[in-house]
């Protein structure tokens, strides 16, 4: 193996090109070509008939909430429609699809030449505009799921035998193919990172899919290659199923690096497809392509071509929500902060959660100051997204609520936190369970104030003598003995009312 | 006049997993020579104005709603495989291929 180079070390010498194919999986009831449900996680092989088992004489019939979603999601990547389009077979040996044969489409895809705008997060904190070219958009259909028995990994390699769920197959798959993206320099893991996020929450946006990476409803190819700046482009290799955001941006900066090293060393890059390993962020070849794929594409003879009407396809434009990049512009405004703090939010993956919050009735710099402090902070120790720590835009509202109506201090507040986040239930539940409320009655307030008075009487007498800095070590007294609940500000004018009789 | 080597009877019969002795390759390839020159014919008459028709009939977007129709029950489907095991079927060893997408 040879050695490894930095990314910042290959960057001197090399620009990467990079391409990406995503495949989405569509939320339609039926499948692609048949009345069979898509639900996930049904009981192996009870989502089947004989279209999506390939039993002979079975015929398949197109889902044309299908082709709707497909032609908004071209249009949301600002794609031209076909006006006549045909579905081809890809002809395999593969346990994966009974027909031995995947429905897709090769060379007249239904959607081609969009973009998506990405926005890109820097080192620095702000961020920069890449377009990625949308090369083309295609429908097909998934395949079912394979389970490797035998053998000590459950990898293929070493198995004795493989068994075979067929519910995944014949679901709906949209395939996203991208233009290279080139000049993006050391950007390039970032963009590839920005772009999945960016086609995520357009999907999202649009409800064709729900975007769900870790139950595999998208999943992402990356093509990487590296060439000295101003020669032809080398030769790529293609990372197959890396299935989170992170992973992508590793998966591509470790092909930079191991590219780098290879053709530092003088030798040559084997086009290839590679699996990439989410325990420690490399890449090992598959099988190696000794014979170029064969697929034998023909047109397919049991469906009818596709020729979407114009009036149909204008009309499922009108249907396009607000997308995320317009709405992100329409919320900075509204809530009058900086590029900076929009960047910050947009890098978080806050801002839809800060939207929610807003929504719910909070303050947007309320929203923003907790989203953004403390339970940033919670989730990176747990290392989940923000939207996966367990507190929902609606506590959010409730806990900086009751921090308004002084119910709460931002102490209290975030054991409040902490107790949602635990599963603790609502923060109104964790507040009476927890005793958390801050001590508003003066009364109690006022017998560990005299208590902290008789302790400390030195710094008494230094307030006394206009040291006003000193009424710190009795206010601390009295935090600690309510045990944080008092209000700090209301202990401090009770405590210079006191001293001032 | 069409020329099919024996390689590429090779390279077809092994994309369609048949095992075809050697000694056959010569005379399948001469085969399929005279196959391809019959279909070449139809060259003759259709001129490059003529677009390669894949559907005979003039017909376009077929489709179904979106609907949950019934499906097949588990037990009488895995009845017809040749062999099942834990609800899913079972197929030999796949070895060294992986899955295309």
């Amino acid at each position: 193996m040879t050695a490894m180079v930095t990314v910042d070390d290959a960057l001197t010498r090399y620009e990467p090109v990079i391409g990406l194919e995503v495949h989405v999986e569509l939320g339609t009831v039926s499948k692609m070509f048949c009345g069979c449900p898509t639900t996930f996680g049904g009981e192996p092989n009870t989502q089947v008939c004989p279209v999506c088992l390939g039993l002979p004489g079975s015929l398949p019939v197109v889902n044309r909430a299908a082709i709707e979603s497909t032609i908004r999601m071209g249009l949301a990547l600002n794609c031209d429609i076909a006006e006549w389009c045909r579905f081809a077979r890809k002809n395999y040996f593969y346990p994966d699809m009974p027909k031995d044969y995947q429905i897709s489409q090769y060379d007249e895809p239904l959607c081609t030449d969009g973009y998506l705008d990405v926005t890109v997060p820097l080192a620095d904190g702000g961020s920069e505009v890449v377009r990625v070219g949308i090369e083309r958009v295609h429908m097909e259909e998934d395949t079912g799921k394979l389970t490797h028995t035998g053998g000590a990994t459950g990898r293929i390699h070493g198995a004795d035998y493989s068994l075979v769920d067929y519910n995944r197959a014949g679901i709906p798959l949209v395939e996203i193919v991208t233009k290279p993206v080139t000049g993006t320099g050391g950007l390039a893991p970032a963009v590839a990172r920005a772009y999945v996020a960016a086609l995520r929450d357009i999907m999202r946006s649009l409800g064709v899919s729900d975007v769900r990476m870790e139950e595999g409803s998208l999943r992402c190819d990356a093509n990487v290659s590296l060439a000295p700046p101003g020669q032809p482009w080398g030769t790529r290799t293609e990372t197959k199923n890396v299935n989170s955001l992170r992973s992508v941006e590793r998966a591509v900066t470790f092909e930079i690096r191991r590219q780098a090293g290879v053709l530092d060393a003088g030798g040559h890059i084997v086009q290839e497809t590679r699996h990439f390993h989410e325990d420690d962020g490399t890449t090992t070849p598959g099988r190696s392509k000794e014979e170029a794929e064969d697929y034998r594409y023909f047109p397919e003879p049991d469906l009818l071509p596709v020729a979407p009407d114009p009036a149909w396809v204008d009309e499922l434009r009108t249907t396009l929500p607000e997308l995320p990049a317009a709405r992100r512009a329409r919320l900075q405004e509204q809530w009058g902060i900086s590029d900076f703090d929009m960047d910050s939010l947009i890098n978080a993956g806050a801002v839809e959660l800060v939207e929610a919050t807003v929504a719910a009735g909070a303050d947007q710099g309320a929203a923003r100051k907790w989203w953004m402090g403390e339970l940033s902070r919670a989730a990176k120790d747990r290392g989940v997204e923000l939207a996966e720590l367990g507190v929902t835009p609606a506590d959010v509202a409730r806990i900086a609520d009751l921090v308004g109506q002084g119910t709460l201090n931002d102490k209290l507040a975030r054991l409040v936190f902490e107790g949602v986040a635990a599963g603790e239930g609502s923060p109104d539940e964790v507040v009476a369970a927890r005793g958390l409320e801050l001590v508003s009655d003066d009364t109690a307030l006022l017998a560990a104030l005299d208590d902290a008075i008789a302790a400390n009487e030195d710094a008494v007498a230094k307030i006394r003598d206009g040291k006003v800095q000193a009424a710190g070590a009795i206010i601390g007294a009295v935090m600690k003995a309510t045990r944080g609940q008092a209000d700090a500000a209301r202990v401090r004018e009770l405590l210079l009312e006191r001293l001032g009789e | 006049m069409s020329d099919i080597t024996r390689d590429e009877v090779a390279h077809l019969a092994r994309l369609a997993r048949l095992d075809l002795p050697e000694e056959d390759l010569t005379h399948y390839a001469e085969q399929l020579d005279v196959i391809l020159d019959a279909v070449a014919a139809v060259s003759q008459v259709a001129a490059d104005d003529i677009p390669a028709t894949s559907h005979p009939v003039p017909m376009a977007n077929v489709f179904r709603d979106d609907v949950n129709r019934g499906c097949l029950d588990r037990d009488e489907v895995l009845s017809q495989a040749p062999a099942a095991e834990d609800g899913r079927f079972q197929v030999p060893r796949i070895l060294d291929d992986e899955e295309p997408s």
